[in-house]
């Protein structure tokens, strides 16, 4: 029988949601690592029994887990992150330069073909690869230095690489507040990708970098197209990241942190639209889903099941997912510590848990 | 304080207290006993005795890439706070008197802060 597994990792410790294929019925493990950040946890799409996690606290700083056993059991693997060589320095909030220092793991992105074989984006931002199942690390030295990296600045977050994208030899990281990046050499070379982004608050609203990307994402059958939350916009690339149009169209506002693409649908777009960046939560007390089937500008509200007075929480840059069930199924968590789920594209929702920690990201697999 | 023995003979035996976070990583319940081989007791060879029997700890106490303590960690021992003195420095008197004799462990803590 199909089974849906959601992985959510919070502010203190990790959940393991399961439900069948109907997604009406919930069970919860947890807390895993209790008391520990869990910034993201995913699962290999090789083996969706392989699960990585990432562990941190500020007392006793970052630990990756693995579970072989769908997240029943698991074991801390390698926690090395080391920078290669002498990591030079990037612009820090005062507009001083600071040398490059190991924070925090904020996404791990497992290879598609080998469940041993696993990126983490880092805070400072930095690519690391493991072949290994995540027992070493290696830095894949490119991205940080990309000429362009000593300028780069960290967002209200830190310096961090939070979107991984693996298409083969091309991948995508996305850097707050740097901008996008693309590598066409299996990470070896980059360059950045943010022509047509425009960011007020930047002393060149156009520059090549110094965008707060906060979160892209990209259709499997359509690597070219690409969609991003900007700090403020939602945007598209049709063109694997080389030209950026702005497709916010009707949204009551364009800020905020997740975007989705349905699983059969490369057109159809999920946003949480957030009040501002000074007011991290829904715009009049009302938690909607906007979706779009146009691939954006046209976008609708969806209400059903979510609440509509009195919500003040704040859905996180990876606190979004969908399964590639028939119907799709769409996943988000948020810093009041629900994980919602719709079963039905996004019609209506329902809480699969109310009363989690703050929730700071969200997967979901689906299990034969 | 030279460690009795310690560079003719057996290791040291040394009492070390982790904090519980650690302690659920590490898969121990209650005090510590790790060797330290060192003849002359410091904070180092206390905490690379420890991270060599539980290699699981390396980067948890201290930053792995800089070696220094990690800044919500402390160090006590004997009612006296060891945190902001040298990792080479031998232990003061007493206090190495009372870890080698095992009257007293040497304390991993999480600084106390709110969250």
């Amino acid at each position: 029988m199909t089974q849906v597994r959601v992985l959510a990792g919070t502010r203190k410790g990790a959940f393991v949601l399961t439900s069948d294929g109907k997604r009406d019925k919930w069970s919860v493990t947890g807390p895993h690592f209790g008391g520990w950040e869990v910034y993201h946890m995913k699962g290999s799409p090789a083996d969706p029994n392989r699960l990585y996690a990432s562990q941190n606290t500020g007392w006793f700083g970052q630990l990756i887990q693995r579970s072989d056993d769908g997240g029943a059991t698991w074991q801390p693997v390698g926690n090395d992150f080391s920078y290669v060589g002498d990591p030079g320095t990037h612009m820090y909030y005062d507009g001083t330069p600071r040398p490059w220092e190991f924070k925090r793991i904020w996404h791990l992105e497992p290879s598609p073909t080998d469940p041993d074989t696993v990126y983490a984006g880092a805070e400072d931002a930095a690519l690391f690869k493991s072949t290994d199942g995540g027992g070493t690390w290696s830095e894949l030295t490119g991205l940080r230095l990309q000429e362009s990296a000593p300028s780069w600045g960290p967002g209200a977050g830190g310096l961090c690489v939070h979107t991984v994208i693996l298409q083969g030899s091309r991948m995508f990281v996305a850097i707050s507040a740097a901008g996008t990046f693309r590598s066409d050499d299996e990470g070896a070379t980059w360059r950045p990708v943010n022509r047509g982004l425009h960011s007020e608050g930047i002393p060149d609203e156009d520059a090549e970098v110094g965008h707060c990307v906060h979160h892209v994402e990209a259709h499997p059958t359509r690597p070219d197209t690409l969609f991003m939350q900007k700090h403020w916009d939602v945007m598209r690339s049709d063109d694997g990241g080389l030209s950026w149009t702005e497709v916010s169209g009707n949204l009551p506002t364009d800020f905020g942190f997740p975007i989705g693409v349905h699983a059969h649908e490369p057109e159809t777009v999920y946003v949480v639209p957030i009040t501002s960046d000074s007011l991290h939560y829904p715009p009049d007390g009302q938690l909607r889903v906007w979706r779009s089937r146009s691939g954006g500008n046209e976008w609708e509200p969806l209400t059903r099941g979510l609440p509509q007075q009195d919500c003040y929480v704040n859905v996180y840059r990876d606190a979004m997912s969908v399964d590639t069930l028939d119907d799709c199924g769409i996943y988000f968590g948020t810093t009041g510590g629900q994980v919602y789920a719709s079963a039905d594209s996004g019609d209506s929702w329902a809480p699969i848990v109310r009363d989690l920690p703050a929730v700071l990201s969200v997967e979901v697999q689906v299990l034969p | 304080m030279t460690v009795p023995g310690a560079d003719a003979g057996p290791a040291t035996s040394v009492r070390v207290v982790l904090p519980a976070h650690l302690k659920n990583l590490a898969k121990v319940h209650g005090e510590v006993v790790v060797a330290v081989a060192c003849p002359v007791l410091t904070q180092r060879a206390v905490l690379d005795a420890l991270e060599a029997r539980f290699p699981v700890l390396c980067g948890t106490i201290r930053d792995r890439a800089t070696g220094r303590r990690r800044a919500f960690i402390r160090f006590y021992a004997c009612e006296q706070d060891l945190s902001n003195e040298s990792p080479d420095a031998p232990l003061p008197d007493a206090v190495a008197a009372a870890v080698v004799a095992g009257t007293e462990p040497f304390l991993v803590v999480g600084a106390m802060a709110g969250g």
